[in-house]
């Protein structure tokens, strides 16, 4: 049984708890930092970055998350979520987690009347993902260790490092829950290794 | 194939918003204190509620250089109002850019009869309601976010609640009933019977329903989440405060943990005075501003 976390301080919920009930695992909403004892993996929801950063400094949350991703534990950033996990962020100085190499830009395709939905290429994961960006960022350039997994028009979408999985699209306003599948199959895979190395 | 302007895009926009505050702000220097505190996304407003009320007369669109002059200050969603029916504010905002218009009963109505077809524009927008028939007939328009109305610019919360618990239990009613006795009780509402049948198949409403008007300290804005807001609107509260900082930073920390009750006290001391609060039935039939909307 794999148990997966959602930070639950803002956003999008709600959403990728049902997205992991339906895939078949146990979700838990995460307000507590002692509660990252309790996950195997953990979900970013989408979404304003700047209030979750302000909640994460405020309840100390930051050092934790960092630790737990530094352990080797999976996460998954979808947009907010990517901008958390970044290590570098366009036209704003520091970064949050800084956990994944890579450049990204916030608000990048405009403002919410330019927000958009676009089918996309998944490697690994689908053909034809339905995605739904909303005031969304993207990736301007990777470092040598990140796998790209899909671009939109020359802007890289979405990508993994290690056991970091990160979407400028928002996978829990939709029904498809390939991507969450894909970031539980990491789950299971970095558990086992874990396990081991235990 | 990229589609702009969809349903899923603009309630998807409202969704990200959820378990958050939404402030009312009447400049930059005001939204930028508000984004520091936590907000996730302001209201550009020439003037909050409460000085709407004092002011009398008639209430339009704010001027495009205050909604200009927020939306350069923050890089959160900037929200703006426009009255009730009045398509050309709402296209003026609209081609501003900004990221969610209000059409919204704080303002003096544009129109007494009939609401904007909100599903013609690219932007979402934010309506509020009291029941589910006012709920559902703004869903049938095309709002893709809900508010209570409450009774805006009075610190009361009491509205609000009604609102709140008027919406809910109608929702639940619904589900619970038999499929036969929809028909009868969308006439009844006044609302859209297919938007009825899809809240009835979903359990829930389809947008996100927020808590607004009247909400003037951290643990009113506890308690609409409590009984089920999806976030809070925070209008004249903040900045008619003592240290609107404090009190901002307060009200998100609410939120957020809106049963965490130590924290909530932790976060209520030494606020200074909140916002001068109006009892109801004091506020004349026709200044009520709940009443206005169709």
């Amino acid at each position: 049984m794999i148990t997966v976390g959602v930070l639950g301080l803002q956003g999008a919920v709600r959403e990728h708890i049902h997205s992991i009930e339906r895939s078949g695992h146990q979700a838990v909403v995460v307000k507590k930092v002692e509660q990252l004892n309790e996950i195997d993996g953990l979900i970013l929801p989408g979404g304003e970055s700047t209030t979750m950063r302000r909640l994460i400094d405020k309840y100390a949350f930051l050092e934790p998350l960092r630790q737990f991703g530094e352990a080797g534990k999976p996460i998954f950033g979808t947009c907010a979520g990517l901008i958390l996990l970044a290590n570098k962020i366009t036209n704003q100085e520091g970064y949050h987690l800084g956990l994944m190499d890579m450049t990204v830009t916030r608000n990048a395709f405009g403002r919410q009347k330019e927000s958009f939905e676009a089918t996309l290429q998944i490697e690994g994961v689908a053909d034809d993902y339905d995605a739904v960006f909303i005031r969304a960022p993207y990736i301007n350039a990777v470092g040598a260790g990140v796998n790209v997994l899909s671009t939109y028009q020359g802007a890289i979408v979405a990508a993994e490092e290690g056991p970091f999985l990160c979407a400028s699209f928002h996978p829990e306003l939709t029904k498809d829950d390939r991507l969450v599948q894909y970031f539980i199959k990491k789950i299971e895979e970095s558990k086992k290794h874990l396990q081991v190395k235990a | 194939m990229v589609n702009v302007g969809t349903d899923r895009v603009k309630r998807g926009m409202a969704e990200m918003q959820k378990g958050g505050v939404i402030m009312d702000v009447i400049n930059a220097e005001q939204a930028k204190i508000a984004e520091e505190a936590g907000a996730v996304a302001v209201m550009a407003l020439e003037r909050v509620p409460s000085d709407i009320r004092k002011a009398g007369g008639v209430a339009r669109m704010a001027d495009p250089t205050i909604v200009e002059e927020v939306m350069n200050a923050v890089s959160i969603p900037v929200m703006a109002k426009a009255r009730i029916g009045h398509i050309v504010e709402a296209r003026v905002l609209e081609s501003m850019g900004v990221d969610y218009i209000d059409e919204s009963e704080v303002l003096t109505p544009a129109d007494e009869v009939y609401h904007l077809n909100k599903k013609d524009y690219t932007v979402p927008f934010v309506c509020g309601c009291r029941d589910l028939g006012e709920a559902a007939r703004r869903i049938g328009e095309g709002a893709s976010m809900l508010r209570t109305k409450g009774e805006p610019g009075t610190g009361n919360i009491v509205e609000a609640v009604r609102h709140m618990r008027e919406v809910n239990a109608q929702v639940r009613k619904l589900v619970t009933m038999s499929v036969d006795e929809v028909m009868t009780f969308a006439k009844e509402l006044g609302a859209p019977y297919e938007v009825l049948l899809d809240i009835k198949e979903n359990g829930r409403l389809p947008v996100v329903n927020f808590a607004a008007g009247g909400i003037a300290t951290p643990a009113d804005a506890a308690l609409m989440m409590q009984l089920g807001a999806d976030g809070v609107f925070v209008g004249s509260g903040i900045f008619k405060s003592d240290n609107p900082e404090k009190f901002a930073r307060a009200i998100v920390e609410a939120t957020t943990h809106y049963e965490d009750y130590e924290l909530i006290a932790r976060v209520s001391k030494d606020l200074g005075e909140a916002m001068k609060g109006i009892e109801i039935s004091t506020i004349q039939p026709h200044e009520r501003m709940q009443d206005r909307g169709w």
